[in-house]
């Protein structure tokens, strides 16, 4: 008779915390969390908007207390997380290739970082404009 | 190896995660110290456990030069070769090996690989030629250097196994095809004289194909070759929803 | 000789899914952080004049088809990229029961908050 016995080792539901690469991967897929609370602060703008000039200076005074200011320092940390690490990974999703060789992933990581610097300061320039 | 042990050496301390199926409920570790120098590797450390200190510790190992895919184990929770990981990399701190995280263990270091191998063979590991194969007199099929360079990298795959246990997907269901296998599906697609890819992104296409990755990305740190897994998921993933536009258009 | 039957493969609909994520992610990725830098902070602190973003410009320009589609984008589209996230976290946090509701859920509430502003930006945009 066979002495087989496979031993199956459980994976625990903190797996993530157990190396710094998965909790790195936690942390970018967490990004959405906030990333969702700001779309829907957003949304509620635009509701505020839809009801005319009261409510909508009611909203813009919200966004001013201090609760809504410390929101924002965090969601901003985690949206800058997303950038970096999608930015970082672009390479990977590129498939372009130049006399025979796969464009470099520096040139496509720097390319992104270039036109995110060039988008951020054209919307600075529109809102104060 | 028929070194001795001398007081003056350098030593280092090891543990093993140890488990005999015909007595062990469950897996324990167990201490070893061994005598160390610089130029050891983790799988030169064991041979040394065994041939020295306790002969029952199993492990698999074959080339002892990275080629033949045998030796991987976790090296202090990260997958690894035995034979590519130095000694020195940890020295003077303790060593913690493992099996082969997110495969079961047959036996101490040994791991059952049966879902991983099976994987590998579901994919259709070779070269299918069109319907119509050319006549020998037309000449051998030839490629171009640029043709080559397509999918070089995911050919150096050498079925070790260590992208399976650094991908918490496949930890989490062992149903997902996996890291080596999608790469040695792009390694396929991606050659001119192949004609299997429709066959091939059937196995692509499904939830448990690509899609059961989520970029975690870990799969492409721990490859010992340079292959790179992760990059070859997203250009199945890009290849996927290719296919399925043209499959709503016809059906 | 084990005569095996051909395995039966089923197509995924993900890459509906992962089109819009990507899409969204691409958008966050440029996008989100300026934008909550100037809505955020920099308005609410008073460092760039709130009348930057006053009621009257902003009306304006949702009240054009274009300026509405814009907004529409800016804010509805990250919401497809981070509910996919969220919905595969929960896979990834073991939370396995339901998986269909948690799918319904997840891309319902991208959806049902899409329709919503779409709706809203009709009525400024009808008004």
């Amino acid at each position: 008779m066979s002495k087989r016995r496979p031993y199956n080792r459980e994976l625990s539901s903190d797996w993530w915390l157990k190396d710094i690469f998965y909790s790195q991967y936690m942390l970018r897929e967490g990004s959405s969390i906030f990333i969702t609370l700001y779309s829907l602060i957003l949304a509620w703008g635009v509701f505020r908007l839809s009801q005319g000039e009261v409510a909508f200076n009611a909203w813009m005074e919200a966004l001013q207390h201090p609760l809504s200011i410390l929101f924002h320092l965090i969601a901003l940390a985690f949206a800058l997380y997303h950038s970096i690490t999608w930015f970082s990974l672009a390479p990977k999703a590129v498939d372009l290739w130049i006399k025979g060789k796969r464009l470099n992933e520096k040139i496509i990581i720097l390319t992104h970082y270039i036109a995110f610097v060039f988008v951020s300061i054209f919307c600075l320039f529109i809102i104060i404009s | 190896m028929s070194k001795k042990l001398t007081p003056s050496e350098k030593r280092l301390e090891i543990e093993i995660l140890r488990y005999h199926p015909e007595q062990d409920e469950e897996p324990y570790l167990q201490q070893f110290e061994i005598p160390y120098t610089t130029d050891m590797t983790i799988l030169e450390a064991l041979q040394f456990i065994k041939d020295h200190l306790d002969s029952t510790v199993s492990f698999r190992w074959s080339c002892r030069m990275a080629i033949c895919g045998s030796c991987g184990l976790m090296v202090n929770g990260v997958p690894k070769l035995g034979c590519k990981a130095f000694l020195r990399d940890y020295y003077p701190n303790k060593i913690t090996l493992e099996a082969l995280a997110n495969f079961p263990i047959e036996r101490d270091l040994v791991v059952v690989m049966d879902d991983f191998i099976n994987k590998l063979e579901e994919i259709k590991p070779y070269l299918i030629p069109e319907k119509e194969p050319q006549f020998l007199t037309k000449g051998t099929y030839q490629q171009t250097p640029e043709q080559l360079e397509k999918f070089k990298q995911y050919s150096m795959c050498i079925n070790c196994g260590l992208c399976y246990s650094a991908c918490p997907q496949y930890a989490l269901d062992n149903k997902f095809i996996g890291p080596a296998a999608l790469a040695l599906i792009a390694r396929y697609n991606r050659d001119s004289r192949d004609a299997g890819s429709a066959e091939r992104m059937k196995i692509v296409n499904q939830e448990v194909g690509v899609w059961g990755c989520t970029f975690v990305g870990y799969c492409s740190v721990v490859c010992p070759k340079g292959v790179d897994p992760a990059a070859a998921i997203q250009l199945l993933k890009v290849e996927s929803s290719k296919d399925y536009l043209i499959g709503m258009f016809k059906p | 000789m084990i005569f095996k039957q051909p395995k039966k493969y089923i197509r995924s609909h993900e890459p509906v899914f992962w089109g819009l994520f990507g899409a969204g992610g691409m958008l966050t990725a440029f996008l989100t952080p300026i934008m909550i830098l100037l809505t955020g902070l920099l308005i609410p602190l008073g460092i760039i004049e709130p009348e930057a973003l006053n009621y009257e410009k902003l009306h304006s320009f949702t009240s054009s088809w274009y300026g509405a589609a814009i907004i529409l984008i800016i804010v509805a589209l990250p919401l497809w990229h981070t509910l996919h996230r969220i919905f595969h976290s929960l896979h990834d946090l073991g939370v396995q029961r339901g998986r269909s509701w948690q799918q319904v859920i997840c891309y319902g509430f991208a959806f049902a908050v899409s329709v919503f502003v779409f709706t809203l930006l009709l009525q400024i945009l009808t008004m």
